[in-house]
């Protein structure tokens, strides 16, 4: 009973049993009005048969009277086939025709009787048996009864036929349900106790491990490849974050030694108020970094995780270029570096104030810290253009720019490209500006300016919806 | 000034205490909401601290019922979180201005004293005196020892602030919430810079200086012979 119940468990077995049951149901139907029907139709073709033979024979008794009548009968009944003829005289008694016996009570019945009867008849040798028959009784003036009936073994035999063939068939369902069991079920069921195996060794703590692909592109294969996607996914960010938690160890580390390295200094070697003071002061310039850098973490995390509830308002990206080029200009200028405004397009698209114009001020930033190039005069141009269904802010300058191979790279956290390793900074700033473009719908892009690098924040024309 | 930090962190609220008295306020401490309020409501505070997770009752519910009750102290409220739109609910609340955990004490100290003074009548007056320097806030013209100055639009505002809270520590990012009207944290000195040209206007060809940095804090307009501020 158990194994029946674990049996019926699995998905293969429930559909195969289903499947047999419902073929079954619908092939019994199927006969059953078959039979009916073609029954139907041999009783009624009987019956038309016998209206005739009878016609015939009272045309018989119409020209010979009683003696033609059984004449006739005579040379009928010798006829073999399974027609039946029989006259009767008025106690009842079979005066001739070609039955034995028959079922009390048929002759008295005048008209066609339809409903089967038994009977025995003639020269069947030792061993007579009952037939059953459908026939017609007429009852001449002078109280002789004359019949004329027909064996119903055609539609028996018809019956029997269909009958065999149904269990023929029903063993036949039966086995092929088996097979398709024991096929696609057990195959299913293999397949997915390796998907279970593979799972469990993937919660074991094996992110790499991944599930099996049998490499048919059946909806195992697919969801196999589904699963082993959101794997690599989860694999990716486990990575991620043990690289940003590497990193953040790193990147305060330093800063943080370096801040306890000074107060021992200042403990050992200072001699006087200004000595400390000097030392304290270089302290809180070390901890100010350190909370920028904090800050940004948290940020980027917050935007990243997807939720924030920063207020969205379509706004011109003309003014935060307009109000970063003013707040930088001077600064720009004290590096000799040339900031310039190029063309500003005024399309209006759905973004937050503070967090575009923090993102425009860290890649003017960027540009003034990493765009000096040997003695070529720096120069920084800002500006924003409609590019089909996008809004395209760039900061381009003429500096070194990036390596291809390594602008991939530029974005991720914490990454400070080698020869900017000397500039001061966290190395999150484009980290940042990729988060919050994502927020916005949008995207950071970093390009070759030839000579120089190019940044370009593409936001999505979504102002208008508002 | 006397000053109510409504903070359940036991050491942060040590701290500002000592740090507040050193800068010669007085200072009382709430351990949580419902202290603070109850405290608020008493207490003739000139300034508050709060934070805005507390135990009992949140930060935000006790400004809010404040400001309800008619009672118009200037508020700073402390956050762990620092998002814009935790300063918009903070603002929003009833707080005059809102900081972010962590937070360098000089900051703190230097809205907060902004924060008192702001409520002392120095907004509607037009015209603004520092030493020899003026500046009317009417028809947007700067002098010093009577001799014009020209500035920029933005240069104005900036001096225009400075003036404002002359005698007290400006921070840098004080300085871009007022005058640039942005929140974050700029990455290196473009404050110093636009700091310095103002300086360089307003400076040059005087003796005296008035335009001062506080290390390690920010900036101070002040007279040479005002002395140190109330």
């Amino acid at each position: 009973m158990n194994r029946f119940r674990a049996l019926m468990k699995m998905t293969a077995v429930r559909l195969s049993a289903l499947y047999l049951l419902l073929f079954t149901v619908c092939a019994l139907i199927l006969v059953v009005y078959m039979t009916s029907l073609s029954v139907r139709l041999l009783t009624s073709q009987t019956e038309t048969a016998i209206n005739e033979e009878m016609e015939s024979i009272g045309q018989s008794y119409q020209r010979g009277g009683i003696a033609g009548l059984v004449r006739s009968i005579d040379r009928r009944g010798r006829q073999p086939g399974a027609y039946l003829y029989l006259v009767a005289d008025p106690a009842g008694r079979i005066v001739a025709g070609n039955v034995q016996s028959i079922e009390v009570g048929i002759l008295q019945t005048d008209g066609g009787i339809t409903r089967p009867f038994a009977y025995e008849r003639y020269n069947e040798g030792n061993d007579p048996k009952v037939h059953t028959a459908i026939a017609r009784v007429v009852a001449l003036p002078n109280g002789i009864r004359v019949m004329v009936g027909r064996d119903l073994g055609e539609p028996e035999q018809v019956r029997l036929v269909v009958r065999r063939a149904l269990g023929a068939a029903l063993g036949i369902m039966g086995i092929g349900a088996f097979l398709i069991w024991f096929f696609v079920g057990r195959r299913a069921l293999h397949r997915i106790d390796q998907v279970s195996v593979a799972s469990q060794r993937i919660m074991g703590g094996d992110l790499s491990g991944r599930l099996p692909v049998s490499g048919s592109g059946d909806e195992f294969d697919r969801l196999s490849d589904n699963l082993n996607g959101m794997l690599a996914r989860i694999q990716e960010l486990n990575e991620g974050v043990r690289h940003v938690s590497d990193n953040i160890a790193h990147d305060l580390k330093t800063p943080l030694t370096r801040l306890r390295n000074r107060a021992e200094a200042a403990l050992a070697g200072a001699k006087n108020t200004r000595d400390y003071r000097a030392a304290m002061e270089a302290m809180i310039g070390e901890s100010d970094q350190l909370i920028r850098t904090f800050n940004a973490i948290l940020m980027i995390s917050r935007l990243e995780s997807g939720y924030s509830s920063e207020e969205m308002q379509p706004l011109s990206l003309a003014s935060i270029a307009e109000d970063v080029f003013e707040l930088y200009e001077p600064v720009a200028e004290d590096a000799g570096i040339k900031l310039r405004l190029g063309g500003l397009d005024a399309t209006p698209v759905r973004a937050n104030r503070e967090l575009l114009a923090q993102t425009v001020s860290n890649l003017v930033d960027n540009a003034i810290k990493y765009g000096r190039h040997g003695e070529v005069a720096g120069e920084i141009e800002l500006s924003i253009a409609r590019v089909q269904d996008h809004v395209e802010l760039t900061v381009a300058d003429n500096g070194p720019g990036i390596p291809p191979d390594q602008i991939e790279r530029a974005t991720e956290r914490f990454v400070r490209l080698e020869e900017s390793r000397s500039q001061p900074g966290s190395g999150l700033g484009l980290s940042l500006a990729k988060a919050v473009m994502k927020l916005h719908g949008g995207s950071l892009e970093l390009e070759d300016n030839a000579p120089g690098l190019r940044a370009v924040l593409r936001f999505p024309v979504g102002g208008e919806n508002e | 000034m006397k000053i109510l930090v409504i903070e359940d962190d036991r050491e942060a609220a040590r701290y500002l205490e000592k740090a507040f008295a050193e800068a010669g306020h007085t200072v009382d401490i709430a351990g949580d909401g419902e202290t603070g309020f109850t405290l608020a409501e008493q207490g003739n505070y000139d300034a508050m601290v709060v934070d805005r997770m507390l135990p009992r009752r949140d930060g935000l519910s006790v400004v809010a019922s404040l400001r309800a009750r008619g009672n118009d102290t200037p508020v700073l409220i402390l956050s762990a979180l620092g998002q814009v739109d935790d300063r918009v609910t903070g603002l929003r609340a009833g707080g005059d201005d809102y900081l972010t955990k962590p937070y360098a004490f000089s900051e703190l100290l230097a809205r907060i004293e902004v924060l008192q003074r702001r409520s002392s009548p120095k907004e509607a007056e037009t015209v603004y005196r520092v030493g020899d320097l003026e500046l009317d806030r009417l028809s947007h013209t700067a002098k010093r020892a009577g001799q014009t100055i020209i500035l920029q639009p933005r240069e104005f505002r900036l001096l225009e602030y400075l003036m404002r809270n002359a005698g007290q520590v400006v921070t840098r990012t004080m300085l871009l919430e007022h005058v640039w009207d942005y929140h974050f944290d700029p990455q290196t000195n473009v404050i110093d810079v636009h700091v310095s040209r103002l300086r360089g206007k307003i400076e040059k060809g005087f003796d005296t200086p008035l335009l001062h940095t506080v290390r390690g804090a920010g900036y101070m307009l002040k007279a040479a012979s005002a002395g140190t501020p109330a």
